[in-house]
């Protein structure tokens, strides 16, 4: 599953125009799964970036960080802060709440990475219940509390009443030099940064520093002995991880801009550990999978409820009508995530590679049957392959 | 600079109650093959261990050249000069030979940290050469895409010995290099050996192979019970009686 082969800058190009037209070209393909709406669309990148971002921390060096939601939620507040002070426009926004987020894993790793597997684990939960509390109590003032962080008429925005923008009527919307942060235009802003991340994103899983990253999650101790002081490598990608939660988060305050302090709790850190290993750990493009089906699935099957159940089998007589509904009833709806259990505990039994290790078995199968027997001793070697 | 390249000087090292080491004291000529043998449990890993920063030893010094390697810790001791291939083959398990054997050329050029992470792998066009053909000298050329974890264990052990080699140490500790290995791959090993020998590298050797040993060392200690028994050429060593008692068993070698 790992990526041994030393891929060509030209083919990296290939990638990244494929990913591109795949992803510009969403709402249209997207459309007979009935999720090309942009509020969707916008949360399959912003996932996506906080995946990716994720997965240069746990996929290359296997640190697997449980406090991640910390980042997406001082992202979320220092992009309204910045809404609020500065300017509705999104670059200061995501600017800031890229920064701040980097600053604050900066903090965070230099404690936690002081210890490895579990423990480093458990340091990074704590950090984040940490921030989680302080976001409800003492930092009110801060976070506005229960009621979550929001734009008022009154904001000072020093910068667009400089530049002699007024608030209409209505509250002002987050928008790049007059181009709105929602709706198509939104989708739109949010693909652009992900492409971009997605590259960076790219170089550094085929740079010298992302193998080096790797060889720690192979083997830490011998890059000890190979001369490596593998603290800093740990620190970059830790920051560099955080920073990708922080812009994720600084965009979902783009597209709406209230941030709450729920967005940093335990089970958010959670989902991000779940979109990663479901898509593929330590795969390019699994996380971005992992992110659109999970995003998919929680949108689709929490939209059902007891009545569209019933509705949907009012064919069957009408005590068995009701019976199926409410089992049924118990996977969808609020109860999505004993759906999302079950096929985690699928994939993870029967794929611990994630999907990107199922597509790449149907890959294989499909080849051998088409190769001729006489390549079938080269595949005997353990193949060494990344899709 | 003294014309010693590792100075050992008074060792010693204690788990609790046993007394691992004992007073060692150790002197290797630079250029030279100086090997350890001892029985099991006498403690030669351990002086490994010490010298490469793995364990702190409770007292005494080492020296490389004129730097002091006592109390620092094993990436800064590597990147003074000191590789080691341990006793089961420490490698990259999920990495391809090529990229094991990379990962250390990288260490030696860039030093111990360096961010770089939009360069591509790519462009290291001096570094991929190097580790072909440090891949060809150890004869893993054909299988330099292969994930490392599918090789045999002497093949891994050649893969180490390869990764080691690329750093060009001042100091190069084997720790048992041909243990598990077939006789035609010890004799492979040997010539291996025997080359960078030529080269003019340090190292000390741990073995238990006597064939190896007689066939590589200029001198040998002989360690029992964490201490030094005994020290000289391959002759030397051979005829002494402490040595035949101690290690072995009073049988002639």
């Amino acid at each position: 599953m790992t990526n041994t082969k030393i891929v060509s800058p030209k083919q990296d190009i290939l990638y990244m125009v494929i990913l591109s037209a795949v992803v510009l070209t969403m709402p249209i393909w997207l459309q007979p799964f009935g999720a090309a709406y942009p509020d969707l669309m916008q949360k399959f990148m912003i996932f996506g970036i906080f995946a990716i971002g994720y997965n240069i921390l746990f996929g290359l060096t296997g640190y697997l960080s449980f406090g991640h939601a910390a980042f997406l939620g001082v992202g979320s507040y220092t992009a309204v802060w910045s809404f609020k002070l500065l300017s509705m426009n999104v670059i200061p926004a995501l600017i800031f709440g890229t920064v701040l987020s980097g600053l604050f894993a900066l903090a965070i790793g230099f404690v936690s990475l002081r210890r490895s597997g579990i423990y480093f684990s458990i340091l990074t939960l704590a950090f984040a219940q940490m921030s989680y509390n302080l976001a409800y109590s003492v930092l009110t003032p801060i976070t506005n509390g229960e009621t979550g962080l929001q734009l008022t008429q009154g904001d000072a925005r020093i910068l667009d009443r400089a530049a002699g923008i007024q608030a209409d009527a209505s509250l002002p919307t987050p928008n790049l030099f007059g181009i709105e942060g929602i709706g198509y235009s939104g989708f739109y802003i949010c693909a652009a940064l992900m492409l971009i991340s997605f590259f960076i994103y790219l170089r550094i899983f085929r740079s010298p520093f992302g193998l080096k990253l790797r060889a720690i999650k192979s083997n830490q101790s011998r890059m000890g002995y190979t001369g490596y002081n593998t603290r800093p490598y740990l620190m970059t990608a830790f920051v560099i991880s955080g920073m990708y939660a922080g812009l994720a988060g600084s965009l979902l305050a783009v597209t709406d801009p209230l941030a709450g302090a729920e967005r940093m709790q335990w089970t958010a850190s959670g989902e991000i550990v779940l979109i990663t290993i479901l898509g593929g750990v330590g795969t390019l493009i699994g996380p971005l999978l992992g992110a659109g089906i999970i995003k998919y699935f929680e949108n689709i099957l929490s939209a059902f409820n007891d009545t569209v159940l019933v509705n949907a089998f009012s064919f069957l007589p009408d005590w068995l009508a009701n019976g199926v509904a409410s089992v049924l009833g118990l996977f969808v709806g609020d109860g999505w995530h004993l759906t999302l259990g079950l096929v985690f505990m699928l994939i993870v039994i029967f794929l611990p590679g994630g999907i990107m290790e199922g597509i790449n078995r149907l890959w294989r199968l499909v080849s051998n049957r088409s190769s001729s027997s006489a390549e079938d001793k080269e595949k005997e070697q353990p193949s060494t392959k990344e899709a | 600079m003294s014309e010693y390249i590792l100075d050992v000087t008074d060792v010693d090292k204690n788990f609790g109650g046993l007394r691992a080491l004992s007073d060692i004291n150790l002197r290797v000529k630079e250029g030279t093959v100086h090997a350890i043998i001892g029985p099991n449990g006498a403690g030669k890993s351990t002086l490994l261990n010490v010298i490469v920063g793995r364990l702190a030893p409770n007292r005494g010094r080492v020296l490389l050249g004129d730097e002091v390697l006592t109390g620092k810790q094993p990436h800064e001791i590597n990147q003074l000069g000191v590789a080691r291939v341990f006793q089961t083959p420490e490698i990259f398990p999920d990495l391809s030979l090529l990229q094991n054997v990379m990962i250390p050329a990288f260490a030696k050029r860039d030093g111990e940290f360096k961010m770089g992470f939009l360069k591509s792998l790519f462009a290291e066009n001096e570094i991929r050469e190097q580790a072909e053909h440090l891949l060809e000298d150890v004869g893993l050329i054909d299988h330099q895409d292969q994930i490392a974890s599918s090789m045999s264990r002497g093949d891994k052990r050649r893969l180490e010995l390869a990764m080691c080699l690329g750093q060009h140490p001042k100091l190069f500790l084997l720790d048992e290099p041909t243990a598990g290995m077939s006789r035609h791959d010890t004799n492979r090993t040997i010539e291996l050996l025997q080359r960078i020998k030529e080269r003019g590298m340090t190292k000390v050797i741990i073995e238990h192979d006597m064939h190896v040993v007689f066939s590589l060392a200029d001198r040998i200690s002989v360690l029992a019970q964490g201490a030094i028994i005994a020290e000289g050429t391959p002759e030397e060593v051979r005829n002494d009686p402490r040595v035949k008692e101690a290690y072995l068993g009073g049988e002639a070698v």
